[in-house]
């Protein structure tokens, strides 16, 4: 059996590579912007900030730029980039299918609903509150109607009393159209500037990034991407088939749940503080399974690293393209995303059609 | 030792199985017979846990099958499906491992390598080891299967191993193959229940056969008393002839042609 010794070690040098990519790319994301920073500088500002050298001397212009601009937004692309690869490779897990994504299941949809009408009763009812309450308002409010869309497709899945995949397929597709025909219903009653803020909601961006949000974001993406890697084997069990993986001894049931719940979590939070960030969810998994395999123990996890390094240069790009303008990242990541799906998509129809 | 007591199997208001009675112990090969619809698949299921009976009892070895955990289940039945469908691109080995999984954490353990080689070798796809299992043709992707549920149970001794037409992809050697290590496993101490389409091979192979029809159990015993003409009609509308074998000892069932004549077909057209 040499062929599993070869996989492990060409999985370590995957993890090691996108390890080293991603610190790449943090620092070069941390460098470009309308002031750049050289990158000597960029890395020792990091290595004060980690504490490493306490007393060193550093520009402090360029010290300030990092600490509230550049380094909140780049965490947050970091921990909303892991929140969708990693979900998305659970999902798909579960759904025994390569082109299932977290939206599915009706988050990214109950999100979205919930974000437009707040946007539009906040003009109108909410007018008084300041900004920053609204924001909070807005990512709350998505969170919930995130939540509120997978609790209601995961129950009206369940046949006997156990969530059905087939079920939860149908009842995603569903609740996707329902939401998203009150999406364009409340859209279209929305004025001139309300339509501007949901449109730029709904291309997603990670431009409200503040220490604040980071850290509010931490826990609900932490404990997924912790947790989920873990289900690894089960998700495995589960590509045999239900039955099969039943009959193997594994609870279905509860991989299901823990599944839908996590994601929700995860994805849900993401969403809500950075709007719909299209196509990583969906695209993230299915490279690192090109690059090393199927085997979600290793596809769960380096998914989440994957996704991190794709929103982080992502969002390097939406912001220095057509700076001073700045892009909607999720524009970017559809740009860049759809033809690689579909090369993956062509790839795949040969293998089948052979 | 199975147990199977007065089962029936009731979905709005049809009987898919009713009042169902038998027992196998180790080193049977107990064959299921049957036509379409009389309630094979759905007998099989509840042996396997998968469906509960709506009325009455399955015990393994002494103990109800609904008080098993699932994890002990799985060290103590496996369960070879009629249909495998996999979408993810997985190698050979790491299906067959997957057998293996109720009995390790995280990592396989040596005994678990050793375990998935040995029935990877009496499969006979020990060489599609690092394949991927999605170019695999039918046949092929059986067998595996086959070594997936084997490697399950391979060092529990007693265990059952319930089958769903294992054989109806393969082609008649590997037919053969499959059933010829079904039996050595029955000498072994491992208790097989196996549904099978083709009456031949269920006489060929199995100790004991038990005919189902309309969900009820019509016959149950030796395939010499089960297989006749009269059953076989009974249970397939087909007539056939049932000839012994005199050195195997081993009924051998002829069909007969079926005739239609073109008036029949313009009674349609």
């Amino acid at each position: 059996m040499l062929t599993t010794q070869h996989r492990n070690w060409k999985r370590f040098f995957i993890y090691l590579i996108l390890s080293l990519l991603l610190v790449a790319s943090v620092i070069v994301a941390l460098a470009l912007g309308a002031v750049e920073i050289p990158v000597k500088d960029v890395s020792l500002i990091l290595a004060k900030k980690l504490g490493l050298f306490s007393s060193l001397a550093v520009d402090e212009t360029f010290e300030g730029v990092i600490n509230l601009i550049r380094l909140p937004r780049v965490l947050l692309g970091l921990l909303v980039g892991a929140a969708l690869g990693v979900s998305g490779a659970a999902v798909q897990g579960i759904f025994r299918n390569p082109l299932a994504e977290p939206g599915l299941i009706g988050i990214s949809a109950g999100a979205s609903l919930f974000a437009v009408i707040i946007i539009a009763l906040e003009t109108a009812l909410l007018a008084g509150l300041s900004q920053l309450l609204g924001y909070y308002l807005l990512a709350f409010g998505a969170f919930a109607g995130a939540a509120l869309a997978a609790v209601l497709v995961y129950q009206l899945s369940k046949t006997d009393g156990r969530p059905n995949i087939a079920g939860m397929l149908l009842a995603g597709i569903a609740i996707n159209a329902f939401a998203g025909a009150l999406t364009g219903l409340v859209t279209y009653l929305a004025d001139e500037q309300q339509l501007r803020t949901i449109t730029f909601w709904m291309l997603g961006s990670l431009g409200g990034a503040t220490w604040d949000t980071v850290t509010a974001l931490l826990p609900f993406v932490l404990l997924p991407v912790l947790t989920l890697p873990l289900l690894g084997k089960s998700l495995n069990a589960f590509a045999l088939g239900e039955a099969q993986a039943d009959q193997l001894g594994l609870r279905t049931g509860r991989v299901k749940l823990q599944v839908v719940l996590l994601s929700t979590l995860a994805v849900g939070a993401s969403v809500a503080v950075s709007g719909v960030i299209g196509f990583v969810g969906l695209l993230v998994p299915h490279i690192i399974r090109l690059l090393g395999g199927v085997d979600n123990r290793y596809v769960v996890p380096a998914s989440a690293l994957f996704g991190a390094l794709i929103l982080t240069l992502a969002d390097t790009v939406s912001r220095v393209a057509v700076a001073p303008i700045e892009l909607p990242i999720g524009v970017i990541t559809s740009l860049l995303g759809t033809p690689v799906f579909l090369y993956i998509l062509f790839k795949d129809k040969k293998k089948i059609l052979r | 030792m199975l147990t199977v007591e007065n089962v029936s199997y009731e979905v709005n208001q049809r009987k898919l199985v009713s009042d169902v009675t038998f027992s196998t112990a180790s080193g049977e090969l107990l064959a299921i017979i049957g036509a379409n619809g009389a309630g094979k698949s759905t007998l099989l299921r509840m042996l396997s846990a998968e469906r509960k009976p709506t009325e009455g009892h399955i015990s393994l070895y002494g103990k109800k099958l609904k008080d098993y955990s699932p994890k002990e289940l799985a060290l103590k039945r496996a369960v070879l499906n009629q249909h495998n469908t996999v979408n993810m691109d997985f190698h050979c080995q790491e299906i067959v491992m997957m057998g293996r999984y109720p009995h390790f954490k995280n990592r396989p353990t040596e005994q678990d390598r050793r375990v998935i080689a040995e029935t990877m070798k009496i499969c006979g796809v020990l060489h599609l080891a690092g394949r991927s299992f999605l170019t695999l043709s039918g046949g092929e992707q059986q067998r595996v299967q086959f070594a997936r549920v084997l490697a399950q149970i391979w060092d529990q001794s007693g265990a059952l191993i319930l089958m769903d037409e294992p054989v109806a992809s393969m082609d008649i050697q590997y037919q053969q193959q499959t059933l010829a290590i079904a039996k050595a496993l029955c000498k072994k101490g491992f208790m097989l229940v196996v549904i099978l389409h083709e009456i031949n091979l269920a006489a060929l192979y199995a100790d004991r056969i038990l005919m189902l029809k309309n969900g009820q159990k019509w016959k149950d015993g030796a395939p010499l008393e089960v297989l006749n003409a009269e059953h076989i009609y009974s249970v397939f509308n087909v007539e056939a002839e049932v000839q012994m074998n005199r050195n195997t000892l081993q009924a051998n069932v002829f069909s007969k042609e079926l005739k239609l004549d073109a008036a029949h077909f313009n009674s349609f057209l």
